[in-house]
């Protein structure tokens, strides 16, 4: 399951997508959780009973500012839960 | 054996109570809605309120709790049945729903009171794929009604104004509070009131159409939940993804209590 956590507000559209199939059985141990410097990321069990990552509800609705600081102007040149990510779950929508 | 689904929406409660079906011959019909309750909660004590729908449910379909198997809850309050065996997601929920409803349905649209919302499901309801807007309400049916108040109309009588209308007029504000203001802002400039609630309407419709290109369109679309009812709504939503039809279902504002009550049944198997 592709899901998509975020807003679309009058600024833009922030989404950060977690492929939940490549999440199940982690072949990073779970990096995201220490990766991300707010620790946005949770693991949860879904509804069809898969341990998988999503992003605290709050932070669901401050996204754009939760992420600001990883963004390039930050001085990061790859954002760090993408990094962490090696099976490739994550993705940002901006 | 029966099971319930409370779908805890942030303006309504909705119960569904399913009945397992054993027909001969008829393998297919393997589940029927015994009963269908809504309710409005009267204060803001939302476990007290579900308690109380679902007595009323149970007591209008003859029954009593120990005849029901297992309830499962969805919605934004579903962490508020105490009674629940297990709270489900409305993505989920909608999605089986949905699917039960339409069996060819893969794009699920949900558009409640505060939250909208898009899935993509797959052949047996499962959800794949979905969006939604965590922030705003704009892309709502909260945001549809304060417009409505703002024009002095019913949401019936909104609905069926914009249906009159061909005029496409823009509304830029994303958010409900600046909406209004522009909403003041045609009146007073003599816009006639059909065109209004189709600038409205449009707006909300092009906000969900948002999440739902998010997961993307394919197969046959079905839309849930209350704005169904809205007519209006429900043609632009068809123009703004650009789709000859969408499907609605007969009791929109109960399909994902519905889903929550068969993901309850078929655990049991």
């Amino acid at each position: 399951m592709i899901a998509n956590y975020g807003y679309k507000d009058g600024s833009g559209e922030y989404y950060i997508s977690i492929d939940t199939d490549k999440c199940i059985g982690c072949a990073a141990d779970r990096a995201c959780l220490t990766a991300c410097p707010k620790q946005m990321f949770e693991i949860i069990t879904d509804d069809y009973d898969d341990e998988v990552a999503w992003i605290k509800k709050p932070n669901c609705r401050t996204l754009a500012y939760d992420c600001a600081d990883c963004k390039p102007s930050g001085g990061y040149s790859s954002l760090p839960c993408i990094a962490a990510c090696t099976p490739g779950a994550i993705k940002h929508s901006w | 054996m029966i099971t319930a689904g409370i779908d805890m929406g942030s303006r309504s409660i909705k119960v569904i109570l399913l009945e397992e079906l054993k027909v001969d011959g008829a393998p297919q019909l393997k589940y029927g809605v015994k009963k269908a309750h809504i309710m409005m909660p009267g204060d803001l004590d939302q476990d007290v309120a579900a308690d109380k729908a679902y007595d009323e449910a149970l007591a209008s379909a003859g029954l009593k709790r120990e005849d029901v198997k297992v309830v499962f809850a969805t919605g934004a309050g579903r962490k508020q049945v105490s009674f629940s065996t297990e709270g489900i997601t409305e993505m989920t929920a909608g999605a089986k729903g949905a699917n039960f409803m339409f069996p060819m349905a893969r794009t699920v649209v949900d558009v409640g009171a505060e939250e909208g919302r898009g899935m993509k499901t797959d052949a047996e309801g499962r959800a794949v794929d979905f969006a939604g807007n965590e922030k705003c309400a704009a892309g709502a049916g909260s945001f549809a009604e304060a417009m409505s108040r703002a024009l002095q109309m019913t949401l019936k009588e909104f609905g069926d104004a914009s249906l009159k209308s061909d005029k496409s007029i823009p509304m830029n504000a994303q958010c409900t509070v600046f909406a209004e203001s522009e909403v003041v802002s045609l009146i007073h400039s003599s816009t006639p009131k059909n065109d209004i609630a189709k600038a409205v309407l449009d707006a909300v419709a092009s906000r969900v159409c948002a999440m739902v290109r998010r997961v993307g369109i394919e197969g046959e679309v079905v839309l849930i939940g209350g704005m169904v009812h809205n007519s209006g709504f429900v043609q632009s939503l068809k123009v703004a993804m650009g789709v000859d039809s969408v499907s609605l279902p007969d009791m929109p504002e109960y399909i994902s209590a519905l889903g929550c009550a068969l993901i309850a049944a078929e655990r049991q198997h």
